[in-house]
């Protein structure tokens, strides 16, 4: 550290990178390791139920856990087709049967 | 009994091999039958950073296939003695990796005798990093105090806990200790660089020491002899002070603190 260095004392970035880490590890610790890993198979599966009743877009489902304290909430959030009209050409759609374990 | 220690991190480049050679070395040094497994199937390098490369036969995937039989594939460590290393295969695939061939080796290692089985693990989070794992009594995890390194190793923690045999069975989970590599204390008196208590807070887990950051590692690997037999180094003494750490004694942590300098030299640089 030179003479000059003394007087320019810069933003210190560790703290920045300190702050950052934070929050993606806090945030990443809640879904990764605590939301159970069958959300995107119950997605699909339900996904396919109302696809074979509705229109539906496949972006239009959302399956999502939340946590309040000690309460877990499932939120399932399903945007019907336009006017709500059932479909008409509904295929012919085989429901897994959900998995026993 | 022996003990499977896997060297992780998530995050590729941060010292993994380097940590494998040096710990693995030290605690040979100290009496244990110790032994090095490379997992990284495809792109090997235990092999040049211990110096054995010419020495390579069969690896870890031909005695998995039954191609060979493991004392034929173990290389024994021509400087230290009661050190070995397995090498991983150049040329397979991961996939030759399953949870029942790597068991039946480590299996086989144990009823050689071997004190210290030391895994290698690759970068990522595939299969040759949950192999590397899965069977795991204790895990070092390797971080850089940099964020990318750091979020990795977090990730890699949730998977000790959640992917590994240890874990599967309920039992009790993988003691995991943390490595800082390429530690710079000038850079984080700047508040350039994530200081270990930072880190800490952040994972949360048993502290094992600071490597500071060194030439010494390059020039050790150039020569393919573990840095920790290079005495003279910071990086040697602090590998040295790791591996008693790790083996439970306690020794005061070191190069974590700026070196004091004289006053001339503070102010001309």
């Amino acid at each position: 550290m030179g003479l000059l260095d003394y007087f320019k004392r810069k933003a210190p970035s560790a703290a920045i990178a300190k702050d950052r880490l934070s929050i993606i590890v806090a945030r990443e610790r809640g879904t990764s390791r605590n939301t159970p890993d069958y959300l995107p198979q119950l997605q699909q599966e339900l996904l396919q139920v109302i696809a074979k009743y509705e229109l539906i877009d496949l972006d239009q489902v959302s399956v999502n856990v939340d946590r309040n304290g000690g309460c877990e909430v499932l939120e399932l959030n399903i945007v019907l087709g336009e006017n709500g009209k059932p479909k008409s050409d509904a295929p012919k759609l085989t429901v897994a049967p959900a998995a026993s374990s | 009994m022996s003990k499977i220690v896997v060297i992780t991190s998530g995050k590729g480049g941060v010292g993994k091999t380097t940590t494998s050679a040096n710990i693995a070395t030290g605690i040979a040094l100290l009496g244990h039958k110790t032994i090095a497994i490379d997992f990284d199937v495809g792109l090997r390098n235990l092999d040049l950073v211990m110096g054995c490369e010419r020495r390579v036969v069969y690896d870890l995937i031909n005695v998995i296939k039954g191609e060979a039989k493991l004392q034929q594939a173990i290389i024994r460590d021509k400087r230290v003695e009661n050190l070995y290393m397995l090498p991983a295969s150049q040329t397979r695939d991961k996939d030759a990796l399953d949870p029942e061939g790597v068991g039946r080796v480590l299996e086989q290692l144990k009823e050689m005798g071997f004190d210290y089985i030391i895994c290698d693990s690759p970068a990522g989070i595939e299969r040759g990093a949950q192999m590397a794992m899965y069977f795991a009594d204790e895990a070092i995890v390797v971080t850089n105090p940099e964020v990318s390194s750091v979020r990795d190793s977090d990730r890699v923690l949730g998977l000790l806990n959640a992917k590994t045999s240890r874990a599967e069975a309920g039992g009790e989970p993988i003691k995991t200790h943390l490595l800082l590599t390429r530690y710079s204390p000038a850079e984080v008196e700047r508040g350039e660089m994530l200081s270990v208590g930072d880190v800490l807070e952040l994972l949360g887990i048993p502290f094992l020491g600071v490597i500071p950051e060194s030439k010494a590692v390059i020039q050790a690997s150039n020569k393919g002899a573990p840095v920790i037999l290079d005495e003279m180094t910071d990086v040697s003494q602090a590998y040295i002070d790791v591996v008693y750490r790790f083996l439970g004694q306690e020794r005061p942590h070191r190069f974590i603190e700026i070196e004091k300098r004289g006053f001339l030299k503070r102010i001309f640089g």
